[in-house]
């Protein structure tokens, strides 16, 4: 058929190939088109959620009850995390490093790892998947009981009673999380190297802290600050636009997690390269 | 008639994407009466009510209340509008984290900050006229049966003595028995507060016993609407189709 086309008319063929073309075309518009308007949908939510976190009526209660859920229910999942992260580190820091005999910056490798870095992501991953997962759990379920509309009809607006306290409670907490993951991660580090690898306990703790400067600790406290807050928004963003039905739910819940947790790589790339090359 | 209607739609119409939903829909509620919407499922009716709500905003057309056109409203009037109503819907949508008293008492504490203690006594109240105990009060949504579940969405829909109350296929889903105590506690609820109500249901037992007037969509548009009384002679071949249930009619199912 097609090469029929081909031989009879040669200019038919021509513009075969340009309407492919312009079927790709289309295409690649409405998908580009699709994005924006996704990403506006976002930036618009984000927007009307921060706006709902600073103006009354607040809801204290319900801000009590997000920080505990969120800060204090998360913290066995975090505590283990960063623990074994710090063990680990200190293992793998000390194989590579005595091929080179500077077994000495093990201290210095964990702590400035953790405080920058693994600590922050770790917690901010792990929250991700349980209290990202959970709201957007909860919301969608409202949203597909209608229960969000119901809040719309007994004069409550939902941004405010749904979302602003999960949001400030995912950034208020998240930095605690990440503090005390810290200081747990550094212990883990500590442990291994104390009892595994046979450091002198001061030696070790005088190098871990030779080297620390505030502004490490600090850059990861504010790293877990915008990561409780892209993780308590995307749970909250997917569950609030949940299709219809239980498979609703189940996406939206799938998409918090894996848009919370790129979201979280992806800004401590570029949260990175603020704080330490000043760019 | 010479008074406002309590509750006016005029050529409104609403689509999701390529599904036409309202096609120019008219309907009118005078204050205290009781309109009855019937129609097959997925006609739109829930879409006609969130669309008076605010929940779903209509493409086209006009929706009054008291004569003020409710459309082009600012979040700070639609606040106070929204005040006036009151809206049991199809699935209960009954607050799950929150126990039954707090479902009532709702509207009281967050949409007029009423103090917990007070709104309490009055979702207690409340509970009890629509038959339940003060032991429910204390229970979680899920404790409950279906027939509890309407109740109390009941209750918390009457509890802040809104002057219009919508009724989503109050019935659908019960006993006809526990259908007929809904019907009742509706037309109590209503009667009592002096309220207008729009109801919709396709069960047609339950829109003779609440109805004072009855209006049947289809395909987005209302067809028929007369007094409750007159629905058996309508002279509406579809209207007819529908309160007998016939397959057979100018009504087709797409299946
Ligand atoms: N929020 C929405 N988004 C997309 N489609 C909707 C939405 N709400 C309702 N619809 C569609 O509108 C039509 C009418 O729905 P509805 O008013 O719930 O029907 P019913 O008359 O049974 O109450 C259905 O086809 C439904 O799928
Ligand atoms: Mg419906």
């Amino acid at each position: 058929m097609r090469s029929a086309v081909k031989a009879d008319q040669p200019e038919n063929n021509a513009s075969l190939v340009t309407n492919r073309f312009l079927d790709w075309l289309q295409k690649m518009g409405q998908t580009t088109l699709a994005f924006l308007a996704a990403v506006g949908r976002l930036a618009q939510f984000t927007g009307h959620s921060i706006y709902h976190c600073f103006t009354p009526p607040f809801f204290p209660r319900l801000l009590l009850q997000q920080l505990i859920n969120i800060g204090f229910y998360s913290l066995p999942v975090v505590g283990l995390t960063t623990l074994f992260t710090g063990m680990v580190l200190a293992l793998q820091s000390y194989n590579g490093f005595a091929r080179f005999s500077a077994e000495g910056a093990i201290a210095t490798v964990v702590v400035l790892s953790i405080t920058r870095e693994l600590s922050p992501v770790m917690a901010g991953l792990m929250v991700a998947g349980r209290i990202g997962a959970s709201i957007a759990a909860e919301i969608g379920t409202m949203r597909v009981t209608e229960q969000i509309d119901a809040l719309t009809t007994l004069s409550t607006n939902p941004y405010k009673y749904l979302i602003a306290p999960r949001v400030i409670a995912g950034t208020l907490m998240l930095p605690v999380l990440v503090l005390i993951g810290d200081i747990i991660g550094v212990f883990g580090g500590y442990v291994v190297s104390i009892y595994s690898l046979k450091f002198v306990p001061e030696n070790y703790l005088h190098k871990t802290w030779e080297y620390l400067e505030r502004m490490d600790v600090i850059s990861g406290l504010w790293k877990a600050a915008v990561f409780g807050f892209i993780v308590t928004l995307m749970g909250c963003y997917n569950g609030f636009n949940s299709d219809r039905g239980a498979q609703g739910v189940g996406t939206a819940t799938t998409n918090a997690v894996v848009s919370s947790s790129i979201l979280i790589l992806i800004f401590n790339y570029f949260l990175t390269q603020l704080f330490f090359t000043g760019k | 008639m010479a008074a406002v209607a309590k509750l006016e739609l005029k050529g409104v119409y609403k689509s999701f994407g390529n599904n036409h939903v309202l096609q120019g829909l008219d309907v009118a509620v005078e204050k205290g009466k009781s309109l009855v919407v019937i129609g097959g499922s997925g006609t739109g009716k829930s879409v006609m009510i969130k669309s008076v709500l605010g929940i779903v905003t209509p493409d086209k057309g006009s929706i009054k209340i008291d004569g003020q056109e409710t459309t082009n409203m600012n979040q700070h009037e639609r606040d106070v509008l929204m005040k006036k109503f009151g809206m049991l819907f199809q699935g209960g949508a009954l607050f799950d984290s929150l126990p039954v008293w707090e479902n009532v008492a709702f509207g009281l504490i967050q949409g007029r900050a009423m103090n917990r203690k007070d709104a309490r006594d009055i979702a207690i109240e409340k509970l009890r006229s629509v038959g339940l105990s003060p032991r429910v009060a204390g229970l979680f949504p899920a404790e409950l049966s279906g027939g509890m579940q309407k109740r109390v969405g009941l209750a918390r829909a009457v509890a802040t003595n809104p002057e219009i109350i919508f009724f989503d296929e109050p019935t659908t889903g019960l006993d006809p028995i526990m259908a007929d105590v809904i019907n009742n506690l509706i037309i109590e609820a209503s009667k009592g507060l002096g309220a207008t109500t729009l109801s919709i249901t396709h069960d047609m037992a339950s829109a003779r016993k609440i109805a004072d007037n009855i209006a049947m969509i289809y395909k987005g548009k209302i067809i028929w609407h007369g007094a409750a009384k007159d629905i058996d002679h309508s002279g509406n071949e579809y209207v007819d189709q529908f309160i007998r249930g016939r397959a057979e009619g100018p009504i087709t199912m797409e299946v």
